[in-house]
């Protein structure tokens, strides 16, 4: 009897505990989410100093965006993604793998650890305002490769979309790809040293031992290492924006959604801004629950099933 | 919070000290200010007003060693709101404040801001009616401003004809020239030949050609030439009271004509607009453009820092078509508590011609007043060291009086930025005339959510 | 050991390919500090990889101009940075211990919630936030910039991961026998415990409270309170007054030096933290 009054006592100790979270959160997100939403409805901007609106139009704002670029720059958004993402998961994987193998014999890994970290603490504009002026016609880098012999005449990295792309892929790849070489080594080193040697035994070649045995015992970190990439990849900004001053150029392809959110945001349209943002939301919204979904599901060997099922059975043994 | 208290408890006390009264309204002192608010804020982008300020206004009693408040005699400070420029922070934080005027606390109401000419209308607009009519400050435009420059009356006026603001400087364009190329090229580096090269646009395409034989660029970008057509435009962008952008012919002139020179390598295809690396590079002794068209800011503050030879290697000529690059403008904020204050500032800034004389000397600026400019012109005390001794004033001063200010509206800005941004794709070749026009439409309309159409000259 | 040469040879390969990486990942700091020790005048000359004599000249420009106030930013970007990552770890560890150890009827709806906003851009409420700041009249003051962190998702789920596999409830259930208080048994017995995972993510907010600029960049309004990615903004503008690119570099290192060390400083334990929670189970 007495136990039971006090588990209840400490249910309300769990409300308070996360009451300053929701609290914060409901002030300072929730809030201003209910009001960009509601703005979504209305025609609402400024033109010069003048405030139009809020007038209500309903749904306006929605269908004019989707007859806008939006898909368009959704597109760009994901392609700069990939571009960014695959020689960073591939580059990973390859260093994850070498960093653990014993017989490779690394030299000075701390250090090549720490360094390949390095460029993900440097402010992304910064970084980008640094990639803008060496990768400029005139620039260090250009002087560098003809000086080298390298290439014959100036490329203009920044005046083809492609060259922007790759730029943008550039350095997301730069800034991600220690991350991600440090989670999938952990993954790797989490794996049981029994499993290799039973390999080993077996005549397991390097390729073979990758394939058959590191990636599918990795794969909840794979899709977890997938997951917060396409949701960084979707907020995409600092870089696209600053390495094109905001123009997403040549010919918008270097546009990101986020950067045309920000172009309304910087015209004060409230009304186009919100609308944007509710796309977003949507989209946002869905890939959490994706994440949500695997973050659940994988749970290849059923430990974490496990995990939950015993603290749950502890919990109602206490009570 | 509680610094901001202690900041606001300690700035109060000061004041209580200084003016041996209490901060509040009520006046007890013989000052002629005791009517006027106690602090003085100036909006502006950077610290060029701020400067012109301190250097000619009889007031000033010092400047805070951090450059934010500086203090006139009377105990009265101005406090200086400097915002960049850059993706537009300046204007969004000015209209902020604007909108925020009628409720803002007398101390911390806008008394003066600064725009350029490029958005100079949006705040000049009656209908906004955030820049004080002069006559209302108690300045008469007709007698007071009489040796103004006209274009520059013009520009700071709204429709009407009301003067809502005043400038110090007249930016009248030059071409700046490299002597060392028209040595090399021409066989003489004399301002008045040169001059005979580049008098039209015309000459001035046979004398890229000429440049181009050698191995040489007559301009590093085609953002260079841009504002010598965009200055010509015979309507205004929008037509007050209409939501309809007309691009100009001269615009599309510009396109075409730039389109010509880039591809006859006229133009160095490296350089992508203005204000970058590769701009500045330009600029640079390595560098093979001949010239550059700049005001004087232009020359002193962009050419020079840019440069890194020695002096005397550039000179100066008449442009090909006269024009006007920049300018700031002051404006007395509605709603001030400072009117006396602000009318003092303005007239001692843009319109006492010894002090516009000073700045003319002191910081080699062409100042706004038509007479003045005249005997500068004279004057070798006004010629250049950097210019190998010529005197600049020389070839501003015509320019001056034959600039003829395209008509304004309050979507320039927008305009004049992204007709560039959406051209230069097209100049680079990476997408076609139409598509051009298409992405100008698309991001104009993104700027300007309550532009209805664009048209095209035919 | 019979397939020592093959062996080799991939171990030389592998070294190549990481020497190859770090120099990417160095050679853009190495031109960085080297431009910044150069002047406006020779950096118009074109790129040269030896460090030039302009480093405290530099320096001195960018700490002496009044409109640019450096060591203020430098010391409000320390206080949002140091009261974010503080406020946000204490925070974050307490919602994680309550949703971990008590049980209580909407537990599964507030993880659930959580775990719905983790992925939330934050450029979605940019609008609605800045209202909502103005109303609050925190407009122009680093409050809103410190607050809301004490709702981050992200730790929350890192310190929510941690406690899972570090804190048995039995230890809990020991304290409460002994008398102790809950709030009490949080600071004394939890928080010890969770140090190794408050320190990586105070290092995480840390950084990211230092290097954002979104946020403050819509918040802040007067000089003295802006903070360093902002000034950086500021001195980029493509304005005539503040022409010095050597000025610009100067002022990334600045801004950049203070991380670097901080990093280098706890390599070891950002290391080991990147892989700490989340991905540990």
């Amino acid at each position: 009897m007495e136990k039971k009054r006090k588990s209840v006592s400490y249910a309300k100790w769990g409300y308070v505990f996360i009451l300053p979270f929701f609290l914060c959160y409901f002030i300072f997100s929730l809030i201003p989410l209910a009001d960009t939403i509601r703005y979504s409805f209305f025609e609402y901007y400024r033109s010069g100093i003048k405030e139009i609106g809020p007038t209500f139009i309903g749904m306006e704002n929605y269908v004019s965006l989707l007859k806008s670029d939006m898909f368009k720059y959704g597109a760009n958004t994901l392609i700069l993604w990939v571009i960014g993402f695959i020689p960073q998961i591939a580059v990973a994987l390859l260093l994850a793998v070498w960093f653990t193998d014993v017989r490779l014999k690394i030299r000075a890994k701390q250090f090549f650890k720490v360094v390949i970290y390095l460029p993900n603490l440097i402010m992304a504009s910064a970084f980008a305002m640094l990639f803008f002026t060496m990768f400029s016609a005139n620039g260090p880098v250009n002087s560098i490769l003809l000086s080298l012999g390298i290439i014959q005449e100036k490329v203009d990295f920044l005046g083809s979309v492609w060259g922007t792309r790759s730029l943008v892929g550039l350095m997301n790849f730069l800034m991600w790809f220690g991350n991600t070489t440090i989670m999938l080594m952990a993954a790797i080193m989490g794996i049981s040293p029994d499993v290799f040697e039973a390999a080993e035994i077996d005549g397991c070649s390097g390729f073979k031992r990758f394939f058959y045995i590191i990636l599918p015992l990795i794969r909840p970190i794979l899709t977890y290492t997938l997951i917060t990439s396409i949701i960084g990849g979707l907020q995409m900004f600092d870089v696209p924006q600053i390495l094109t001053n905001g123009q997403g150029s040549p010919d918008r392809t270097s546009m990101t959604l986020i950067m045309f959110l920000n172009s309304h945001l910087k015209s004060k349209n409230y009304g186009m801004a919100g609308s944007l943002s509710v796309y977003l939301f949507i989209v946002s919204g869905l890939l959490c629950l994706l994440v949500y979904k695997i973050t659940n599901d994988n749970d290849a060997d059923g430990s974490k099933a496990a995990a939950k099922k015993k603290a749950k059975e502890e919990r109602r043994r206490r009570k | 919070m509680k610094k901001k208290l202690i900041a606001v408890l300690l700035t109060a006390s000061m004041f209580a000290g200084i003016l041996a009264g209490c901060g509040s309204s009520t006046a007890d002192g013989g000052a002629a200010s005791t009517e006027e608010g106690k602090v003085i804020n100036i909006y502006s982008w950077n610290n060029e007003f701020q400067q012109r300020v301190e250097a000619v206004y009889s007031e000033v009693a010092e400047t805070s060693s951090d450059g934010t408040v500086t203090k006139l005699k009377d105990g009265t400070e101005i406090h200086w709101i400097i915002n960049p420029n850059q993706d537009g922070v300046y204007q969004q934080k000015l209209d902020e404040a604007l909108m925020n005027q009628g409720s803002a606390a007398a101390d911390d109401k806008v008394d003066i801001f600064l725009s350029e000419t490029d958005y100079v209308y949006k705040y000049t607009d009656a209908e906004a009616d955030v820049a004080m009519p002069l006559t209302d400050l108690g300045i008469d435009p007709e007698t007071d401003l009489a040796d103004q420059y006209d274009f520059t009356k013009t520009t700071a006026s709204d429709a009407e004809g009301v003067q809502r603001g005043s400038t110090w400087q007249c930016c009248p364009g030059l071409l700046v020239y490299r002597r060392d190329i028209a040595m090399d090229v021409f066989g003489t580096d004399d301002p008045a030949a040169v001059g005979e090269k580049v008098k039209d646009w015309d000459t001035m395409k046979a004398t890229a050609a000429e440049l181009k034989a050698k191995g040489y660029y007559t301009f590093a970008s085609y953002a260079d030439t841009f504002r010598l057509y965009g200055n010509s435009i015979e309507e205004s962008w929008v037509t007050p009271g209409e939501t309809v952008i007309k691009v100009d012919q001269k615009i599309m002139d510009w396109v075409n004509d730039s389109k010509e020179w880039l591809d006859a390598g006229y133009l160095d295809k490296t350089v992508k607009g203005q204000w970058n690396d590769d701009w500045n590079k330009a600029m640079g002794s390595e560098s093979k453009v001949f010239a550059f068209l700049f005001p004087a800011w232009g020359i002193d503050f962009t050419l020079k820092p840019n440069w890194d030879g020695g002096d005397g290697v550039w000179a100066v000529t008449n442009p090909p078509q006269e024009y006007n690059w920049g300018g700031s403008y002051v404006h007395a904020c509605t709603g001030t508590d400072n009117p006396e204050h602000v009318k003092e500032i303005i007239l001692a800034v843009t319109a006492n011609k010894d002090n516009l004389m000073k700045m003319s000397k002191d910081y080699a600026e062409f100042t706004n007043t038509t007479s003045g400019m005249q005997k500068a012109a004279g004057n070798d005390a006004f010629s250049s060291e950097f210019l190998g001794g010529e005197n600049p004033f020389t070839y501003f001063a015509p320019v001056a009086e034959n600039i003829k200010i395209a008509p304004l509206s309050s979507y320039d800005q927008g305009c004049v930025e992204l007709i560039q941004n959406s051209f230069s794709d097209y100049l680079q070749g990476n997408v076609d005339y139409e598509k051009a026009k298409v992405n100008f439409e698309t991001a104009i309309i993104e700027r300007y959510p309550d532009i209805t159409e664009v048209q095209w000259p035919e | 050991m019979k397939s020592k040469n093959p062996s080799a040879l991939r171990s030389m390969m592998a070294h190549l390919v990481l020497i190859m990486l770090s120099f990417m990942c160095l050679f853009f700091f190495y031109i960085l500090i080297i431009n910044a020790t150069r002047s406006h005048a020779d950096l118009q000359k074109g790129f040269s990889a030896l460090p030039g004599k302009f480093f405290l000249t530099n320096l001195k420009n960018v700490a002496n101009d009044g409109t640019f106030p450096m060591f203020r930013g430098i010391i409000n970007s320390l206080i949002v940075s140091g009261s974010s990552a503080a406020i946000c770890t204490y925070f974050s560890s307490l919602t994680a211990y309550g949703l971990y150890a008590y049980n209580f009827k909407l537990k599964k709806v507030a993880f659930t919630f959580i775990m719905a906003i983790l992925v939330m851009p934050t450029q979605v409420t940019a609008m609605g936030f800045l209202r909502l700041v103005t109303n609050m009249g925190m407009y122009d003051s680093l409050l809103p910039l410190i607050i809301p962190s004490v709702a981050s998702p992200a730790v929350f789920y890192f310190m929510y991961s941690y406690l899972q596999s570090s804190l048995p409830l039995s230890l809990v259930e020991a304290a409460r026998i002994d008398g102790c208080r809950e709030f009490r048994i949080f600071n004394q017995i939890v928080i010890p415990i969770m140090k190794p995972a408050i320190a990586v993510q105070a290092i995480f907010t840390f950084v990211g409270a230092w290097n954002n600029y979104f946020v403050p960049a819509l918040v802040i309004q007067s000089k003295d309170k802006m903070t360093v990615p902002i000034l950086i903004a500021t001195l980029r503008g493509a304005d005539y007054m503040n022409f010095d690119s050597a000025k610009i570099y100067m002022m990334i290192t600045v801004a950049i030096v203070p991380i670097i060390i901080i990093y280098l400083l706890l390599s070891k334990y950002i290391i080991a933290g990147v892989t700490l929670g989340g991905v540990k189970e």
